[in-house]
């Protein structure tokens, strides 16, 4: 075991491990500046836990990535970015979730405001019933952005890379694009508005693999820009797009009644696929469980 | 299948049919420029579409925008958690199941002569209101469901208030939903009789109807006609079923159309 641990892509039973291709040091993503801060965070809905005592750290144009088998958590987690889990009834946030050096749940912020900053991308593509530029239109018309409408719907139609695509049709109803297409306009959605950050949970899992292709890329050059948070259950998509992976598990009580989520190790991908501290991120990426 | 439609449509047609056969000699321009007569030579129905035609445009304007808030209300605000959000819930069903007569009761006692406005259009108007608001809220909470949850995810996920969400957002998608169950809905007021005796829609009225004057409606003009001995005034009920289902049928049509053009996308 120990010598496999020292190759770049060991084979462990036959299984080969995913190829990593985002090779970056952990001392030079460490340099960056801390996005997220999030230290001793629990969720629970109504009483029962569903994550706990996570603590982690997200740094500035970087892709990180959570994977973990159904149950871990990372979905419950990454909605704690944007306080989505405010829309939950029973749903409760315990820890500090800083950004950017303040406090993310403080008394005085309000969830609305986070979520200009911090935009999302969900797991099914939703777009609104509207034309294809309403959609991108939406999120500058409620927050009353200023400047050129127009411009700013291009603009964000470009880097989500859906312009040329869609540009004889702005007009024409989202609901007609393909699944990739209209995956790439909720990009696009987000990216009007501006954000900071650019959450993704599980963006690609819905997408057939050439639009899955397409995702990716997209997020390679999303991040020059913008700082991304992804969770996957394709641990292969973690390898290819991510700097840094955050393994979540589920663990079980005693008497097998209730499940919850903990974070097992985070580190740079390349450690994480290729030389794990921990014997459960080695099982789960070599494909041993889940 | 085929005798349930044989049943549905075969009764349909053969009301449709007996009714135009004998109402059709009568189904002419006095019909509808003259007001009602003890000759049935002369008499017209004019008075009393004309006040269904009122009654059913009031009904809309009062039974849309009250019954729209509630629903906006309960699906999107209200706490399912909380007693008296239950207590509306329930009492909605409820009233959705009330007999019309009821509300003729009601509106008897309250309408007419507890705020006193007497038996004119108004009071009618506000009575078919209530018995349709029930169903304009059922349906419109139906529509407001159907828009799926990751629109409103969508929405407040870009920085939408709760307010932006529901108005920008759920309503516009819900629109086709709403307007065909109040279509729908209104429909049934305009054939609603029962509720209208109550609350005096009388029979014989030689003028055009005024918001706060007496009135009769159209069933109520059919409904008389029907009892009176000579034939002429049956073949006259006949006619004025005629424009009665053609008023009501064309309501059916346009929500049919509204339906079929917004048919749900996602």
């Amino acid at each position: 075991m120990s010598a496999m641990r020292q190759m770049g892509t060991p084979r462990v039973q036959g299984t080969r491990l995913p190829e990593v291709t985002v090779g970056v040091e952990r001392a030079e993503i460490e340099r960056r500046e801390k996005v997220f801060s999030v230290a001793e965070l629990g969720v629970s809905y109504s009483g029962k836990p569903a994550l706990e005592e996570v603590t982690l750290d997200v740094y500035e144009n970087t892709v990180t990535a959570f994977i973990g088998p159904s149950g871990c958590g990372k979905s419950t987690f990454i909605r704690c970015f944007n306080r989505m889990n405010d829309l939950i009834p029973g749903a409760r946030v315990e820890g500090t979730v800083l950004y950017h050096g303040a406090d993310l749940y403080g008394r005085d912020v309000d969830p609305v405001d986070v979520r200009r900053r911090i935009g999302m991308v969900f797991q099914k593509p939703n777009p609104f019933p509207k034309s294809i530029f309403d959609n991108v239109a939406f999120g500058p018309r409620v927050l009353g952005l200023g400047g050129n409408l127009d411009e700013r719907v291009e603009g964000a139609l470009r880097r989500a890379a859906l312009w040329d695509e869609v540009k004889d049709r702005l007009k024409d109803g989202a609901l007609g694009l393909s699944g990739g297409q209209q995956q790439r306009l909720c990009i696009a959605r987000a990216l009007a508005v501006e954000p900071d950050v650019i959450l993704m949970d599980e963006p690609a899992s819905a997408l057939d693999p050439i639009s899955t292709t397409r995702i990716e890329d997209l997020m390679d050059e999303l991040k020059r820009d913008y700082t991304i948070v992804i969770v996957t259950h394709n641990m292969q998509q973690a390898a290819r797009v991510a700097d840094m992976t955050a393994f979540f598990s589920v663990v079980v009580d005693d008497d097998g009644s209730a499940r919850r989520g903990i974070l097992v190790e985070y580190d740079t991908t390349s450690k994480i696929f290729t030389t794990p501290s921990d014997r459960r991120t080695e099982d789960y990426v070599t494909g041993r469980f889940g | 299948m085929l005798a349930a439609m044989v049943v549905a449509f075969g009764t349909l047609a053969v009301l449709l049919v007996d009714t135009i056969v004998t109402g059709w000699p009568e189904l002419d321009r006095q019909l509808f420029t003259d007001p009602p007569s003890t000759v049935p030579e002369e008499a017209g129905a004019r008075p009393a579409i004309l006040a269904t035609l009122y009654l059913g445009l009031i009904v809309l304007l009062l039974s849309v925008p009250i019954g729209v808030l509630t629903a906006v209300y309960l699906e999107e605000y209200a706490n399912r958690e909380r007693w008296w959000n239950r207590v509306i819930e329930v009492s909605i069903q409820n009233l959705a199941a009330v007999p019309s007569i009821v509300y003729g009761i009601l509106g008897l006692a309250f309408i007419v002569r507890g705020i006193g406005i007497g038996r004119v259009v108004l009071a009618g108007a506000l009575i078919l209101t209530l018995v349709v608001l029930p169903t304009v809220i059922v349906a419109s909470r139906e529509a407001i469901r159907s828009v799926p949850d990751s629109i409103r995810q969508g929405a407040f996920a870009l920085g939408a208030t709760k307010w932006q969400v529901v108005w920008r957002q759920v309503l516009p998608a819900a629109i086709p939903g709403m307007a065909t169950g109040s279509i729908l809905a209104l429909s049934r007021a305009v054939g609603e009789t029962a509720p209208l005796i109550m609350v005096g829609a009388i029979v014989y009225v030689a003028f055009d109807p005024t918001l706060f004057g007496a009135y009769t409606a159209l069933p109520v003009q059919i409904y008389n006609w029907t009892k009176q001995p000579d034939p002429t005034f049956q073949t006259l009920a006949a006619a004025g079923a005629i424009v009665l289902l053609a008023i009501v049928l064309a309501m059916n049509a346009v929500a049919i159309v509204l339906r079929n053009r917004y048919r749900r996308r996602w």
